[in-house]
């Protein structure tokens, strides 16, 4: 009996899961025609694999994280829509260039942030790991708007929430909880 | 070497509508030499510069794109050159002007004075990569890289200073981002 709860618990954790192919749908709703990108193991299988071989998006690979936030504000300036698909330690270490590119001269830049090691069900500041349980403060002191991307009832945010960073020229943030399968 | 002042001066008889993306030291002495709509400064993040001008290249593959990349800015932003490989952009020129200084940071050397660029540039995959140490040379490599395919590497090397009038906040303001803005989307 005292088992019951948590294993139905866990059963609804099954349950629910982040479909790769509708976040990729809901990224090339929004007009994203390149994708930038350091390989994040969260994301790996399920998103980043199907976008390199999807004909509507360029993959540009960078070797850094700071990269892709310099590349999208070129492409902006440019009018091209860019999505950034990093880890949360890559997000941590491009803090410099989020600070001076999405916060001081508001430009749009779309980010999705693999959490990866956070545990299914748990929010991400509740998270035993320190660094996914820092990322949402940090977001909010940056001023940057945040959507957690836990399961597919989360992904029709994605496409309004890029369209509005690119009509309001301000920096939006996915936290991507759940590894997309 | 040859001093930046001449080459920039030379450089502004060879460009028409290209885009120059130019940073700290050279873009203080281009704003000077050479204010125009379809100048990029890049700010805030320092070695992002070749990562704004990959952006505008990807976006504006019509147009030739000119960075104009300090040492001390590429030595923070090194992934840069394989980055640019892989994107392989056609209309991409990179430059770095190399004092072995970091100039608007006070001066100071970089690390090791005898880095050499072009040699990395070739080793990250970049086939056209050319050296300038005079103007004669500088402009040879720039005429070569605006009427072929890039991406092009040119390693140029520059006195030290003098360091010019600067001023961030005009080279930063948001009118003359507006105004790149509306001139590459008119």
């Amino acid at each position: 009996m005292g088992n019951q709860p948590d294993e139905a618990q866990e059963a609804r954790a099954q349950a629910r899961v982040l479909t790769g192919s509708r976040v990729i749908d809901a990224i090339k709703r929004s007009g994203v025609s390149h994708v930038l990108s350091v390989p994040d193991l969260h994301t790996a299988k399920g998103l980043l694999t199907p976008i390199r071989s999807d004909p509507a998006l360029t993959l540009i690979r960078t070797c850094k994280e700071d990269e892709t936030f310099g590349i999208a504000a070129g492409l902006n300036y440019g009018n091209k829509r860019a999505l950034i698909l990093i880890q949360y330690t890559g997000f941590l270490y491009a803090m410099n260039a989020i600070r001076a590119m999405a916060c001081e001269h508001k430009l749009p830049m779309c980010m999705m942030v693999g959490l990866l090691g956070k545990e299914s069900d748990v929010a991400p500041q509740d998270s035993a790991k320190f660094g996914v349980r820092i990322i949402e403060p940090i977001l909010d002191i940056l001023g940057i708007k945040r959507f957690l991307i836990d399961d597919d009832s989360c992904v029709d945010a994605i496409s309004p929430a890029i369209e509005h960073a690119y009509s309001a020229s301000e920096p939006v943030a996915f936290l991507i909880g759940r590894k997309p399968v | 070497m040859m001093n930046r002042k001449i080459a920039l001066e030379r450089l502004k008889t060879l460009i028409n509508d290209e885009i120059v993306v130019a940073t700290y030291s050279t873009a203080s002495d281009w704003i000077e030499i050479f204010d125009r709509p379809l100048n990029f400064f890049s700010f805030g993040a320092m070695g992002l510069a070749s990562s704004h001008g990959l952006g505008l290249a990807l976006a504006r593959p019509e147009r030739k794109v000119l960075v104009l990349d300090g040492d001390g800015s590429l030595l923070m932003n090194l992934g840069t050159l394989v980055t640019i490989s892989a994107a392989a952009p056609k209309n991409l020129i990179h430059m770095v002007w190399k004092n072995g200084s970091y100039e608007a940071n006070g001066g100071h050397p970089i690390p090791y004075q005898r880095v050499d660029f072009a040699a990395m540039a070739r080793a990250a995959g970049i086939a056209s990569v050319y050296r300038a140490n005079d103007p004669e040379s500088f402009e040879s490599a720039v005429r070569q890289a605006l009427s072929g395919d890039g991406p092009t590497f040119i390693e140029v090397e520059i006195e030290e200073g003098p360091l010019g009038p600067r001023s961030y906040k005009e080279m930063y303001k948001a009118s003359r981002r507006q105004r790149l803005r509306e001139a590459l989307n008119a």
